[in-house]
Order: C-alpha cells, then sequence, then structure tokens
C-alpha cells in the first residue's frame, strides 16, 4: 500500500501548534493545515455521539454585515427569510447564483437590526467575501472580513451543556437550538456563545480571541471541564462522518455552483415567497417547469461493501443513473452510508440501486434522511 | 513498536512470515497507524495466484481504500476468515493479523526483501526523522 506526505505553505490556525503536539494527524483541508484525527476517527465520532467532543473550527470564515440596510442586503444575497429572525437567533441558509446553484452554505446570525454575522465555510472565504460585498453595495451597508478575528471552537455532543456551563456566567438551559447569546467564557467579556454545530448532536460554538496564548488557555480548559464526561479532541474525520450521519451538506459534495436548491433537497430553507432575491427567479422557473429532475437521497448499502465519493450508481439494468456525492462507513450507525444523486424516478424509499465499488456492483437502497437524529432531551 | 526479526518487508508497507515454502502476509504496524481505524478487508479467493509486486486485494479504513502489493509469487492456501468481522485486529496487532497464506512458486523472491532493520530504516527516511 502506499502513503504520502504532506503539503507546503498551507494556513494555518491559532491551535496549529496545539494539535501537533497531541500528535493529530494533519491534513490538508481547502490550503489548511488541519488536523484529520487525534486517537482516531471511530473513537472522536463516538466520544461526541455519547459524551462531548473538542473541534477547532477556526478556519470557517466570519462576514459582518451592518447599516441601516443590512436585512434588505441579506434577503437579497440569501435564500432563507432572514426578517423572521429575531435578535438573538441565527438561521441555516445559503447564497446562490442566478441560476439557483450554491455559493456557498451559511449560517446567519442577528446581532441587532442593522447588524449581522455570516458564518461561512473555510475552502470558500475569498469567494464568498467577494460575493457578498459585491452584491451588498446597492444597499447602505458595510461588509468586513472578521475571519481572522476569532478562534472558533466547537464542544459537541449530549455532554456539550454541562462542559461548557463550568466556563461561563450565561445560564446554557436560556440559549435553544440555533440561537446565541453573548457572556463570559474563561474569564473573557463579551463572547459569542452559538448553540450550532455540524454533528447532529447538542452543542455549542464559541468564538474567541484568535491570538495563540488565548486560543491554547481556552482549548485546555475545554478539555479540563469536559474530562469527567470522557472529551477528547476531534478532527475532520469524526467532523464528516458526523454530518454524513446526520445528511448535512458539505459544499462540492451535496451543494455546489451546479446544484440548485431543489436538488439538493433544500427546499425548508429556502423561502421564495419573501420576494425576489439572487436566484430566486431561476428556482420558480425550475418549479414552473416541474421541479428538480434529480434528486439527493439516503443510501445504505446492503451487500458488503464501502460506497465512497464519486462512486458511480447504476440501476438494475446496468446503466449509470447517477453518482454518489458522499459515502463512507458510518461509525455510530454501523452501516455503509452515502448520499447520492439520482433521477427522481429512482428516488422513491426503498428503491433499490447499484454502486461500482471497484469492479463490483454492489446492492444498496434509498433509506430516509437524515440516517441518525439525535434522541429526544429527557431534561 | 519492534519490527519481528524473523519476517521481510516492502517498500508498501506488507510483511511476510515465511515457513518453508508457506508465507503468512500482512500489513505493518507502521501502515496501519497511517491508515487509521480499518473497516473492512478484501481478500483473495483461496486458490488465487498472486503475482509479486501486483495488487491482491484492499484495505479501507473509515477515510480511505488502500492497495495491497504481494510481495511474493505464488497461490492463496489460506485467508483469515476473522478479519471480515474483525478487521479492527489489524490496528491493535498489524504482525499477527495476518492477510493471507501463500504456497511460495519462488522461495527465492524473500531474499530480494527488506530485513527489520532495512525496514525501520526506510520509514524513519519516510517521516523525516
Amino acid at each position: 500500500m502506499s502513503t504520502s506526505t504532506a503539503a507546503p505553505a498551507l494556513r494555518k490556525t491559532a491551535l496549529n501548534a496545539v494539535h501537533r503536539q497531541l500528535g493529530a494527524k494533519m491534513v490538508d483541508f481547502g490550503g489548511w493545515d488541519m488536523p484529520v484525527e487525534y486517537s482516531g476517527l471511530i473513537a472522536e465520532h463516538m466520544a461526541v455521539r455519547t459524551g462531548v467532543g473538542l473541534f477547532d473550527v477556526s478556519h470557517m470564515g466570519d462576514i459582518q454585515l451592518r447599516g441601516p440596510e443590512s436585512l434588505d442586503a441579506i434577503q437579497h444575497i440569501c435564500m432563507n427569510d432572514a426578517a423572521k429572525l429575531q435578535v438573538g437567533q441565527a438561521q441555516y441558509s445559503a447564497m446562490l447564483y442566478p441560476q439557483g446553484t450554491f455559493v456557498d452554505d451559511v449560517i446567519v446570525h442577528k446581532f441587532s437590526d442593522n447588524d449581522y454575522l455570516i458564518v461561512i465555510n473555510a475552502g470558500t472565504r475569498e469567494k464568498d467575501f467577494g460575493w457578498a460585498k459585491g452584491n451588498a453595495q446597492k444597499f447602505h451597508c458595510h461588509v468586513s472580513d472578521y475571519s481572522d478575528y476569532y478562534t472558533q471552537l466547537a464542544i459537541q455532543g449530549p455532554k456539550a451543556a454541562e462542559t461548557l456551563q463550568k466556563l461561563t456566567n450565561v445560564d446554557l438551559s436560556t440559549i435553544k437550538f440555533y440561537w446565541f447569546k453573548w457572556g463570559t467564557v474563561c474569564g473573557l467579556p463579551n463572547t459569542l456563545i452559538a448553540r450550532t454545530g455540524y454533528t447532529g448532536e447538542d452543542g455549542f460554538e464559541i468564538y474567541i480571541p484568535s491570538d495563540e496564548t488565548t486560543s491554547k488557555r481556552v482549548w485546555d480548559e475545554v478539555l479540563e471541564a469536559g474530562k469527567e464526561f470522557g472529551i477528547i479532541p476531534c478532527g475532520l474525520g469524526a467532523r464528516n462522518t458526523l454530518r454524513l450521519e446526520a445528511a448535512l451538506s458539505l459544499y462540492g459534495h451535496e451543494i455546489s455552483e451546479t446544484i440548485n436548491v431543489f436538488e439538493a433537497g433544500l427546499d425548508r430553507f429556502c423561502k421564495v415567497e419573501k420576494g425576489p432575491f439572487i436566484g430566486s427567479e431561476a428556482l420558480q422557473r425550475v418549479i414552473a417547469e416541474g421541479g428538480p429532475t434529480r434528486k439527493l437521497v439516503g443510501l445504505e448499502v446492503i451487500e458488503r461493501g464501502i460506497a465512497r465519493d464519486g462512486y458511480c450508481v447504476f440501476n438494475e439494468g446496468g446503466t449509470q443513473i447517477g453518482e454518489v456525492v458522499s459515502g463512507s462507513p458510518a461509525p455510530f450507525l454501523k452501516k455503509n452510508i452515502a448520499l447520492a444523486f439520482v433521477p427522481r424516478d429512482h428516488a422513491a424509499l426503498d428503491s433499490e440501486v447499484f454502486v461500482q465499488i471497484r469492479n463490483t456492483m454492489v446492492r444498496a437502497k434509498v433509506v430516509p434522511i437524515p440516517f441518525y437524529r439525535r434522541p429526544k432531551k429527557q431534561s | 513498536m519492534a519490527y519481528p526479526a524473523n519476517y521481510r518487508y516492502t517498500r508498501e508497507h506488507e510483511w511476510i512470515e515465511v515457513d518453508g515454502k508457506t508465507g503468512k502476509i500482512g500489513i505493518t504496524d507502521y501502515a496501519q497507524n497511517s491508515l487509521g481505524d480499518i473497516v473492512f478487508v478484501e481478500s483473495p479467493k483461496v486458490g488465487a495466484a498472486v503475482k509479486k509486486g501486483e495488487v491482491f486485494g484492499s484495505v479501507e479504513s473509515v477515510k480511505a481504500v488502500s492497495d495491497l502489493y504481494s510481495p511474493v509469487t505464488g497461490t492463496v492456501t489460506e485467508v483469515n476468515e476473522e478479519l471480515a468481522s474483525t478487521p479492527e485486529k489489524i490496528n491493535t496487532a498489524a504482525h499477527e493479523a495476518w492477510i493471507m497464506k501463500v504456497e511460495l512458486s519462488d522461495p527465492a523472491e524473500v531474499d530480494s526483501l527488506l530485513s527489520a532493520a532495512d525496514y525501520e530504516k526506510f520509514i524513519a527516511e519516510e517521516t523525516g526523522h
């Protein structure tokens, strides 16, 4: 078998040295030198599902949009209805191209009527910032790139709240899912605490100053606070398997500049009724023409084999009908799962398809997504 | 981790333990560590022909697929069935979790494989230590 060596001159978060000291295996993720795993992908995945895990997600970007016409600007650029947001509330949304396909998926946070934070993906930082700034120009608002000001930590799992509660004066039970507050965290005043995440579990993302000293201190304090719950640092490997079990989209896979909102199954975050926005006209045409011709479905591999990104999907007759965009073993579910685009008429639940895994056609069936839903809280 | 002195090794990180005309083959501790949690092993069938330097199967971690290259030419006489249900044995005991046994058609091939010392030197160079 073959192994590979690291790439040169990658961007680093403030915790890069900490990850390396912890013995993390590092990988190039969208131009960033990031930890892919520390103690082991499966252990990290299971820690998040059963206890708590800690992620450095500082590579993600942050756009601050401020001014009297901020809401109008956001409504124009993003597909969800930001007018529904209250102060302290966040929503999953996306910026679309005029043809109704994805620039990126985002989380929009309403700080106030004239102040919004948009959190964006690492690999699309510059593209997103340019897109937002360019398209917001006709509104009275100011668009700033705040990405480098923050170290962003994600504390995720059923024990995330108990862990973080030790470190903050904010009563975390007053922050509902997809809401946020500011409070003192690890002695740092006015720190943004958002009940958001990308794992399908309860959890928080905290935004702290990005200097190395502060970042390391807070990282260590979170690990200490979570020790009794079995907290471990978690890398991008587990981040991917966690989000896959929860059927959350990853840019370049389930969403991209060639995939539209309906194909991706993200209709519920797209409020065409709010009025025109970039991409709304094209999407209305898709509806008028009878809907998307292909759809994103969940697959469970039912014969022996692992379906992976890029593998081709075939019908019973041996014709290729689509492709897997994300596929992997699911460590918690103990199944091999995948998200794939197939034609509309193959998208019904229990439909059987074949995934080509090297030289073998392996049977898979269409199953409901998300594959995993966290248990209802018994509090 | 010590590399057994009586095994021979390849640059593709397979090991072979030779006993007369039979060789027992697996992947090294260095390999399992690079791969991460192993979840799937694709082994050849008993009776299959294998050729030195050619792919005989694959090992999959959660993240990736890795081809396995045979250190020797011969015929597969036995396959480790345990790995179908407990592939993680390769992670915990790489030098015991053999994947296949081969009847060697040319035992002299083993002489050109790396010794434990040479293999350790090779991986030290690969990791830049």
